[in-house]
This record gives C-alpha cells, structure tokens and sequence, in this order.
C-alpha cells in the first residue's frame, strides 16, 4: 500500500510517498541515496543495516518503512553534527578500529545505542552488547577499544 | 586528505569517457612528471598473463606509474585494489619517505584499468613484498628528478643539494629552497626507471617503520566510502539471479508470467541465466521470488557426513615437493613411530560485503564498477562475455568490503555484464547472501597423513608428510629432520568433480591446513614422549628467525615450562608463511558440558623483515587472529551433494565480539631482511594453536577441523 510518511531523517523532517511494506534499508540506500547504511544479510543476522530509529539501533533490513512514521531516523551520514564528528566516529579513527570499513557504519551506530543505554560500560558489556554486529576482517579488539574510548571522551576524560 | 580519484569522479562521467592512448593519459596527468617503473610481482609471476601492452599505445617496460604534479602532490598509480588490508596507508608511507614529503601529499589511483597499469591481483600478501621496492625506486627516481631541475632553479650543483618536506633545498642553506611544485609547474617529464638511485639507508627514515593512523578511516566512519553497491547511474536496474538448487543441477523450465507482472519488472531469460530486474532492489527480490522454475536435480553423491571417505576415492597425482635422506633411514633411528591423519573441512570467505558489480555498456564500450581482487581479471571477462576488446571495457575498483581471495573469481561481473547487454541499461548484480555461500569458492577440504620419527633422545628423525586437496603452500617442514619428504596431491582449486562446488584461495591458502596438521604433529609427539612443547620444538628447529619468534612469544606470554597435558589449557603454534615467520600461544577454556571452547588470550610474535608501518602490521595480525578463531573453531560448510546447506549467519557462525580474546600481536624487529608480507601469516596457526590447546586442557586430541562443541564432546567421552 502506497502511503505518505512523515518522519524525521537525519534530523530534518522528511516525507515519503512509498509502499509502506517496503524495508527501511531499501529505501534509505536507493529512494534517498543514503548508501552508508549497508547490507550484509538481509536477515537481521549482521548488523551492516543498523541505524538509529528515536536513538535506538534497529536492524533497518527488518524494519517495514511504515513503521518509521513519526520517528526520528539516523544514518551515518546524520552522525556528525555542524560538521563536528561525532565521538564514536572520533575514537574509531583513532583507534584504527576498522578495515574494509563494510560494517563499520552498523557498528558505530550500534556503538551509539548501547552508549545511550550505558553510558559507562565495561568491556565485558561492550562485547555483549555488540555480540551481535559481524566483522569479518577483525578489528574487534580495536572496536571495544574505541567504545570505551568514546565512552570516557564523552565524559570528558582521556579517550 | 587522500583522494582516490576513480571514487570521487562523478560515475555518469566516468561511463562516458572513453579509454585512455598514451596522448590522452598524458594530457589527463597534466604538467609534472611522471616515472614509469616495473611492479618486481611482474617477474616471473605475471610474465606469463601479461597481455600484449601496444593497445593501450603505452610503453611496455613498466606496469605502474608515479606522478608528480605541478601542485606538488604525488600520485600513485597501481591497478592493486584496497580491501582493508591497508597498503593504502602503508604504500603511501614508502612514497613519502624516498620523496621527502609530508603523508597527506600523496594520493592513490587504485584498481582502475583505464587509468592504471595492468596488474595480476592483489592476493597472497604480495604488494608490500614485490611492488614496495619498485615504488621506492619510482619514487627515488623522481627525487632525483626534482633535485636535476633544481640545480637549474637554485644554481647550485646537485652534491650540495637535498630533499626535505616537498622541496629541494640546499644543504647548507635550507632557506634557500624551491618547492615541488615550483620545479614541476608547466613541465611534462617522462621518465622510465633503469638503474635507480640508491634508496635512503633505514636509519634516516621519517614515515617508513613509524606508525600511520589508517588514511581511509574518515570516508570509512562517515559512510561516505564508496563500495561497487553504492555507485548510482540514471536508468539503472538492479538484477536478482534465479539460483539453482544445488551445484550441477540444470533448469528445466521456468515460468515467469506472475513476475512480469509487477510493476516496472524487467525479466529476462538467456540460456542459463535468468533473472529478475527492476530499478529498486527489493521489488526486483519479489519478482525472483515470482519466478516459478523448475530443475533436473543430480543424486548427492557425498554429503558432509560421508566427505572424506569420498575424498579418498581419488588419486590425484602427487608432487614432491621437499626431499632430503633417506625415510627409510629416518625409520631405523626412529626410537618411536607416529602415524596420523588430519582433517579439515570446506570453509566460506563470508565477506560481509557480497560480491556486487555495476556495469553499464555504451556504444560497444563497459564501464564496470566491481568488487573485485582482480580488476584486469574481470576487464578480460567482460570484453569476452560481451565480444568486444578489452581496451574497451573499463573496470573501476572502489573500496573493497574485504576480499580473502574469494573475490579473486569475478562471476558477478560477468553477469551483471551480459544482463546490462541484454537490457541496454546499466546493471547492479548484488548478491544475496544465499547467493554468496552458493557460488562461493571455500578453503577446499583437506587430508594430511604424516609419518614421524624421534631418536632416544627426542630428535625428529622422520618426517614423511602427505597432503591431499589443500595445496602444497607452507607444507614443507622447517623442523630439522635429516630424513624428510613432503608429498602434494591437488592444489586449492581442485581438479574438476573432486569437490561438489567451488573451491579457491581463502586468506593463506593451504596453509592454514598444513600448519594445523603440522604443528598438531609435532605437538602430539612432545605430549608422546613427555617432553615440553615449546622446549621440544626448540631442539628440534635450528632457524634463527623461528627461535627468536617463538622467545618472544614466550617472555610475553609467560610460558613456564611443563609437559603435557598440563591441564592449563595452553597451546602454541608456530610456522613460515612465504618468508614471514610467526608463533603464537594461546590459553582456553573447556566447558566441558556443552563442549565450548572459549579462548581467553594469545600472543602472537612476527618477524616481517622490515616493518613499514608497525600500526597497520599488527591489525593485520590481530585481525587475522581473530578471524581463525572461525574456522578453528565453528566453520564448516555443509552441504549434501552440489546443495550448500548453510545460507546465512545463522547456521554459519563467523567469530562476534563476545569470543573475543585478549591479544597481543608483537613484531619483531629483522630489518635486515626486506619487507615481506603480513596480510595472512598469523591465520596460519590458529588450527594448531587452539588445537593443542585443547588437548593440553583436556588430554584429548581431535585430528579435524574445526573443534565444534560436538567434536569436543564426542572426544572427552572417549578418555
């Protein structure tokens, strides 16, 4: 069913005239150009597809776009802001915490979501907490890394 | 900030510009100057596929260019591909050191064929070993080139001149200096590397061997990295493939009425393809889902169940590949005998990226974006599937969602290629990843049956080593045995019908078997003869490359020396992969209930030779490490018959976050030996590694790959 969407995207209001069944991931990377978000599975098994929806991660390959109606969507490309990037983004530079850089946008924006709900986690609760995001070149060491880095660097402390 | 140039150029214009002669590169390079010089890879390698070069009307002494413009920027133009291995980073330190220049001066033109020179591939950790030192040399030349012209510009003769931070300068007067860019400005300068300048002495170095932070980290983190998935064309359609049920099996009909009749479906049928295109994606998904096919299916002649025993029912022709004495010598000293055979099992690359390409094809010429290791590969495919020249089809290569040798073989190109003619209108073949466990080539299955000896006093005697399926790759022993001989029957890609699907290179090819068995082995004889593992392996290896790793790995680790099983769960592997050694220890823990292994830390040691960027080395290691623990540990494909069973993450399970272990990667420092490679080196050992970790918790051995819970279990009810 065709229907209009009203939802925020990357923190500007946005509206859509799509079938309402159709998954967010589709729609993002060719209806909006947004390509950052990746696919990796299409099954909700890797986590490439993660965007933040009203700041929780969602798998967006799971998601019907119908469902995004009134919320507030984030992308990679929405990350930084005022052209300031943000800490996550920051710290895995630093950190070197990436290689082929496929699952990086899932990673850092699932990074975000478990950072909302803990904002202090040890390294023991990153790695549960992203257990479920899939790497296949390794750098998960450097990932945990740069969560926690982020995480002291948004309390102010030494990343 | 680094520029890759065929990302940044608008896609449509690339499409429409058409394929460079040597006038036209040159007028694209603008004014500066440019050295042409030779990739070592080529010899002997790739002498025998280097395509005749005249129809380009480019010089064919060279197979890689080095510009320096009339900005001051250098340009590096290779047709080796980035896949987050990091030669990126790591090739433009090797610049900026021989040019004197500031890292975020130069740039990389990767993976083009139109603007690069041809190029094998970038696979078996090959570009640091062979193409580094060409790109030092090309890099010398043009400083030497520069500090030429500046003797005009600063009248000063060349013995009193010197390079430093992108201009020439006087050595006793720095402030009297002039720039690249001044020295370039309105030149064009062609130069072709002979006998190349000496290249700066180790000691003075600036970039090289001093860590640099990833210069692809800002695209990768923003989602503005551009993978072949990404690139949009107006008119594009996107192509789902009708896969068939099994390797083998043929299409007998198929009905494509309910799929034609969704709205802007395109569906087309040619011989053995069919499929479903639409310009979204997931509608183009509902009309393959439409498709109504039906298929001749084969009987399944092996399943993952009956493998080896089917394996074992060819004889492939053996090569020797290592020989020395006599075995039967080596038997008569032999105190104690040891006979076993090794297991592993087909194992998918699972890039997270599947393999994806773009092709458009326009008044008789291609453009193609590929996810591909090899863009001249799939250049030579298109220009054949599509009956033109090759000169004619462009493949441009943006960043790569990692490769591991699986995206060596180029089918979705061709595919995308022949649908794109079919249709007249630009196609994205993206693979599901159904598709992508499907049509993947896995690290082959593999049988290893070693015969050893050891004297009275704990020294090896005997090696009689044969290895069928895996390749022959790392199989020869470094131990020092008087009386060996290494045998190798099949390579990776397997001979036709050996195999019910695909096989190929996966990340160290053949070596992640042969070290497993190998090093299993040699462990299983120490645990034999009551002898401590790392001491055992000390007496009986004389490299001096191999005893300083495994020191290293042992004062970091903490080993204390003790016979196994010692129930610690502590295990350690080590081994040579084309010139890199590395050992490693790890410790685990057995849950002994479920079968679980769960590895707690590991050290691994390398000694690379010459290290150019230390940062990017250990990722590659770590990351590496990481990685093995899949195929150690949960990998395997099955499959009955042609029929892949695993199609997804879910019964397929790749190494998360919560396996994660401590790791340590340490390098050693040998810069008296030249760069070699570090992409796959310590994958290698982490069969073994976990293997005789295992048996050193628990007192039992497996002899197969991977060490899956039901494995683990079924062998701890045997003790």
């Amino acid at each position: 069913m065709i229907e209009l969407i009203d939802f925020h995207l990357n923190h500007k209001p946005t509206q859509l005239r799509v079938e309402s069944s159709r998954r967010l991931l589709w729609v993002l990377r060719t209806d909006l150009n947004l390509t950052g978000t990746k696919c990796g599975c299409e099954a909700g098994l890797c986590g490439a597809c993660t965007v933040l929806i009203d700041d929780q991660a969602a798998r967006s390959c799971q998601v019907p776009v119908g469902e995004i109606k009134n919320k507030q969507v984030v992308t990679i490309e929405g990350l930084a802001r005022n052209g300031q990037l943000h800490p996550l983004q920051e710290s895995f530079i630093e950190h070197d915490a990436l290689q082929c850089g496929f699952c990086t946008p899932g990673m850092i924006l699932q990074a975000y979501s478990l950072l909302q709900s803990n904002p202090h986690p040890t390294e023991k609760e990153i790695r549960q907490g992203m257990k479920d995001n899939l790497c296949r070149c390794g750098p998960h060491q450097r990932i945990v890394a740069a969560i926690a880095g982020a995480a002291r660097g948004m309390k102010g402390e030494k990343r | 900030m680094i520029t890759l140039l065929p990302h940044e150029m608008d896609p449509e214009e690339a499409a429409s510009s058409p394929s460079f002669d040597r006038r036209q590169f040159l007028q694209f390079l603008g004014c500066g100057i440019v050295v042409y010089f030779l990739d070592l890879d080529w010899i002997p390698a790739q002498e025998a596929r280097r395509p005749s070069r005249d129809e380009q009307g480019l010089p064919s002494d060279f197979n890689a260019f080095l510009h320096v413009g009339e900005d001051g920027r250098v340009t590096c133009f290779t047709g080796k591909i980035e896949m987050g291995q990091g030669i990126i980073t790591s090739l433009t330190q090797m610049i900026a050191e021989e040019l004197d220049l500031d890292d975020g001066h130069v740039d990389m033109l990767m993976g083009d064929t139109d603007r690069c020179p041809w190029d094998m591939g970038t696979f078996g950790s090959r570009t640091t070993k062979y193409f580094g030192p060409a790109l030092r040399q090309a890099a010398a030349e043009a400083r030497a080139v520069l500090i030429e012209l500046a003797v005009e510009h600063l009248k000063v003769p060349k013995e009193q001149l010197t390079t430093k931070a992108g201009a020439v300068q006087e050595i006793n007067h720095p402030e009297h200096r002039v720039s690249y860019a001044a020295l370039t400005k309105g030149k064009q300068i062609e130069r072709h590397l002979g006998q190349a300048p000496a290249l700066k002495p180790a000691k003075t170095y600036t970039h090289c061997g001093k860590p640099l932070r990833r210069r692809d980290g800002l695209e990768k983190v923003t989602g503005k990295a551009q993978y072949a998935g990404d690139i949009r064309l107006p008119g594009m359609l996107y192509a789902k493939i009708l896969r068939l049920p099994a390797h083998g099996a043929k299409l007998t009909g198929v009905d494509i009425s309910a799929a034609e009749k969704i709205d802007g479906m395109k569906v087309v049928r040619d011989g053995d393809l069919v499929a479903a295109l639409h310009p979204l994606p997931d509608i183009a998904e509902r009309g393959l889902a439409a498709l109504k096919a039906q298929f001749e299916q084969p009987v399944a002649k092996v399943d993952d169940n009956t493998l080896f025993q089917y394996l074992s029912g060819f004889n492939p022709e053996g090569e020797t590949i290592a020989q020395s004495g006599n075995l039967e010598k080596g038997k008569e000293l032999a105190a104690s005998l040891f006979e076993e055979t090794y297991h592993t099992r087909y194992v998918a690359h699972a890039t997270i990226e599947t393999h994806t390409a773009l092709v458009q094809v326009q008044g008789g010429k291609a453009t193609v974006w590929a996810s591909t290791q090899r863009p001249f590969g799939a250049r030579d495919e298109v220009a054949q599937v599509l009956g033109i020249t090759a000169k004619d089809v462009r493949v441009i290569t943006p960043f790569v969602g990692a490769g591991f040798g699986g995206k060596s073989r180029n089918l979705q190109v061709v595919q995308a290629a022949r649908l794109a003619k079919l249709t007249g209108r630009p196609v994205q073949v993206s693979w599901s990843r159904e598709d992508e466990f499907f049509h993947d080539t896995f690290m082959p299955a593999a049988i290893v049956k070693i015969q050893s000896g050891l004297t009275a006093s704990q020294q090896m005697s005997l090696w009689d080593y044969h290895v069928y399926y895996a390749g022959d790759r790392g199989s020869a022993t470094f131990y020092d045995v008087p009386h060996h001989r290494t045998t190798s029957y099949g390579g990776w890609s397997g001979a036709p019908g050996t195999h019910p699907f695909g096989t190929g290179a996966w990340r160290a090819p053949a070596c992640n078997t042969n070290t497993f068995a190998r090093e299993s082995h040699v462990d299983l004889m120490a645990a034999k003869v009551g002898a401590d593992p790392l001491a055992f392996r000390l007496a009986n290896l004389k490299d001096p490359r191999m005893q300083r790793v495994l020191e290293t790995v042992k004062g970091r680790f903490g080993w204390v020396s003790a016979n196994s099983p010692s129930r610690r769960g502590q295990g350690m592997a080590c081994g040579i992969y084309l010139g890199t050694y590395i050992a490693a220890m790890a410790e685990i823990e057995v849950d002994q209930k479920s079968g679980k292994i769960a590895v707690k830390r590991i050290v691994c040691a390398q000694d690379m030779g010459e290290i150019i960027n230390p940062e990017g080395a250990r990722q590659q290691m770590e990351g590496a490490l990481m990685m093995g623990l899949g195929y150690a540990l949960t990998e395997e494909i099955h499959f009955k018959g042609g029929d892949v069973l695993d199609r997804n993450f879910d019964s397929y399970q790749i190494p998360r976050f919560s396996w994660l272990p401590k790791i340590d990667a340490l390098l050693v420092d040998n810069p008296e030996v030249p760069a070699q490679g570090g992409g796959e080196p310590a994958i290698t050992l982490m069969g073994g590694l976990i293997a005789n970790a295992l048996s050193d918790a628990t007192g039992a051995r497996l002899f197969e790959l991977p060490l899956s819970p039901a494995r683990v279990l079924k062998v701890l009810s045997t003790l």
